[in-house]
C-alpha cells in the first residue's frame, strides 16, 4: 500500500491556508452587496485581504484550525487502519508546521495532547469502501466558534409553531440563524439535516457542508428550501459579524435521512466564513490531484 | 474611518458612536481568561496573595492599561527560544467570557477599550459610559491580516500562563476594528438582535 503521510499533508496545508475558490468568490459577492463604507462592508474587505494573506504566505486562515474531519473513500484493498496513522502522522507533522494549531483537550484533565491526537474521535475520520480504483480524502476544519452555535431542534416544536414538516424546518432554521446572531463569524453556511438520530443527524449535518458552493441539491423541493432559507436568513440583517448587513448566510445545504416514527430532529451545524474544506484524488497510478 | 492613536483621549471616545470603524494605531495589551481572573484575584478582590513576580508585572501593567486598551487576543508567537517575539496569528477571541470581570478591571486600572469579537453584556458596558470607553469588535477568524498590523512586540508579562494567555504588549498600526458598544450606552449587538428578532417573528408568521 502506498504510504500517503506527505499528500495528506500537503491536503492538510491546502485547507489550513488556501479557502476553496467557490467559498472566496462568495465572500467578493457578498462584499458587492453592502454599503460602501459600512462595518459589514470593511469586515469584508478585512476578511478577503486576510484570505489573501493566507494564501500568499502559508500560515492559517484563521488561528483557531477547529477539528479536523476527514472523509475517506477508499476503493476495495486499503487498509484503513493504515489510512488513519498515515492520517495521525500527517496532522502531527502538520502541527509541527504551524499549519494546525494545538487543539485537542483532554475533557478531564485539561491538557492538550500537543499534536492534535487524543482518542479514536480527535482527529474524526470516515471511512467508505467505494467502487472503483480512486481514493479520495476530503478534509473539513471546523472551527470552535461556529460550532458552539450549533444547534438541534425535536419537532414538533410548540413556541416557534414549527411542526413535523418542511414549513416546519424553515422555522426553526430560521431560529438557528437569529439565535446565532454574529457568534459563529457570519456571514456563515448552514448545514441542515432532517431526521435521523441525534448522533447521526449531527454527522450529517456536517457531510451537507462538503457540497460546493454553487453545486445544486439532487432533490428540487430540498433546493428550493435552501434558496428561500438563505434569502430570508438574510433579511434578518445580521450582517458580517453581527454588525449589521446583508449577508448573514452565504448559502444553505440540506440533507434528509430516515427517522423513527417517534422522533423528528432537524440538525444545524453553522460554519463561519473560513470554510476551509478540500479534497484530494489519488489514482490508481499514484498521482494526486487536489482541489 | 476613523483612525485612532493610542492614548485616546475622553473627548475621542465620546465622539464615536456604534458602527463606527476605526483604524488603531499605537499601544495595547493581551489578555484573556488566565490574565483577567489573575488581576481580580489579586489586586482587586485581594482574595489570592501576590507571588513570584506578580508585584513586579502589576507595576508594569498598570501604566500600560492606565487610559490604554485591552485586547482579548490569544496569539500565535514565534520567537520564543530567542525572545525575538512575532505576532503570527492574532484574531480575537469571544469576549463574554470576561464579562464577569471586565467592568472591574476597566475601573481598577482605568482602561478605557477593550477589543475583541461577539460584544459584552450589560456590566461592561456601564462601566464603558462611566470611563468613559468603548468596546471595540475586531474580524472574528482574519488572524494573519491582524497579525500584520502588530509592528512590534514591545514586551510580555505573566508569560508563565502560556503563549495564548499571557499578557503581551505590542504596538499596532491600522488595526482595523469596529465601535459596538460605546461611551453613550448604546451597543450594536443588542439593536440587531432587537431588529432581527422582530424580521424574525414576521418571517415565523409566515408559511
Ligand atoms: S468561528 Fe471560524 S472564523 Fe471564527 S474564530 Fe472560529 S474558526 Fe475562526
Amino acid at each position: 500500500m502506498l504510504d500517503l503521510t506527505q499528500q495528506i499533508l500537503e491536503l492538510v496545508r491546502l485547507t489550513s491556508t488556501d479557502l476553496p475558490p467557490d467559498v472566496e468568490k462568495a465572500l467578493h459577492q457578498a462584499l458587492d452587496h453592502e454599503q460602501p463604507g459600512s462595518a459589514a462592508r470593511g469586515a469584508l474587505e478585512t476578511i478577503i485581504k486576510n484570505v489573501e494573506l493566507s494564501r500568499a504566505n502559508s500560515t492559517p486562515i484563521c488561528q483557531d484550525t477547529g477539528t479536523p474531519i476527514f472523509y475517506v473513500y477508499y476503493p476495495a484493498g486499503w487498509s484503513t487502519r493504515q489510512l488513519r496513522s498515515q492520517i495521525e502522522a500527517a496532522v502531527v507533522e502538520a502541527t509541527k508546521k504551524s499549519y494546525l494549531r494545538p487543539n485537542s483537550v483532554d475533557s478531564l484533565t485539561g491538557k492538550n495532547s500537543g499534536n492534535n491526537l487524543g482518542g479514536s474521535y480527535f482527529p474524526t475520520v470516515h471511512f467508505e469502501e467505494v467502487d472503483g480504483n480512486t481514493l479520495t480524502i476530503e478534509l473539513m476544519l471546523k472551527g470552535g466558534g461556529c460550532e458552539n452555535v450549533g444547534i438541534q431542534y425535536s419537532l414538533p416544536n410548540s413556541q416557534l409553531g414549527a411542526g413535523r414538516d418542511l414549513a416546519g424546518v424553515r422555522k426553526v432554521v430560521l431560529d438557528a440563524v437569529h439565535k446565532a446572531q454574529g457568534q459563529g463569524c457570519a456571514p456563515g453556511i448552514l448545514g441542515v439535516a432532517i431526521g435521523g438520530d441525534r448522533g447521526s443527524s449531527y454527522y450529517a449535518s456536517k457531510e451537507a457542508l462538503f457540497r460546493k458552493m454553487d453545486e445544486p441539491n439532487s432533490n428540487p423541493e430540498l433546493g428550493a428550501l435552501e434558496t428561500r432559507l438563505t434569502e430570508e436568513a438574510n433579511q434578518l440583517g445580521i450582517g458580517p459579524m453581527g454588525f449589521g448587513g446583508e449577508t448573514t448566510v452565504m448559502g444553505t445545504r440540506i440533507t434528509a435521512l430516515n427517522r423513527l416514527p417517534a422522533s423528528f430532529f432537524v440538525t444545524i451545524s453553522y460554519m463561519c466564513w473560513a470554510y476551509r474544506r478540500r479534497k484530494m484524488t489519488v489514482f490508481r497510478d499514484g498521482t494526486v490531484k487536489y482541489e | 474611518m476613523h483612525e485612532l492613536t493610542t492614548p485616546i483621549s475622553d473627548e475621542t471616545i465620546r465622539s464615536l458612536h456604534v458602527g463606527e470603524p476605526v483604524a488603531i494605531t499605537g499601544v495595547m495589551l493581551t489578555g484573556r481568561d488566565a490574565a483577567h481572573k489573575w488581576m481580580i484575584d489579586t489586586f482587586i478582590k485581594k482574595n489570592r496573595q501576590p507571588e513570584g513576580d506578580d508585584l513586579e508585572a502589576y507595576e508594569a501593567i498598570k501604566p500600560l492599561l492606565n487610559g490604554g486598551l485591552i485586547y482579548h487576543c490569544g496569539p500565535v508567537v514565534a520567537g520564543l527560544d530567542t525572545k525575538e517575539y512575532r505576532f503570527v496569528a492574532a484574531g480575537p477571541t469571544t469576549s463574554i467570557r470576561e464579562e464577569p470581570y471586565q467592568g472591574d478591571v476597566m475601573r481598577h486600572f482605568h482602561v478605557k477599550g477593550v477589543i475583541g469579537k461577539g460584544g459584552m453584556g450589560t456590566k461592561t458596558l456601564q462601566a464603558c459610559q462611566e470611563a468613559p470607553g468603548f468596546y471595540l469588535h475586531a474580524i472574528g477568524g482574519a488572524a494573519s491580516l491582524i497579525a500584520q498590523t502588530v509592528v512590534k512586540v514591545l514586551g510580555v508579562y505573566k508569560l508563565e500562563f502560556g503563549v495564548p494567555e499571557a499578557m503581551w504588549v505590542i504596538q499596532v498600526k491600522d488595526f482595523p476594528a469596529v465601535v459596538t458598544m460605546d461611551s453613550h450606552g448604546q451597543s450594536q449587538h443588542a439593536v440587531v438582535e432587537e431588529k432581527s428578532k422582530k424580521v424574525l417573528e414576521a418571517l415565523l408568521a409566515k408559511h
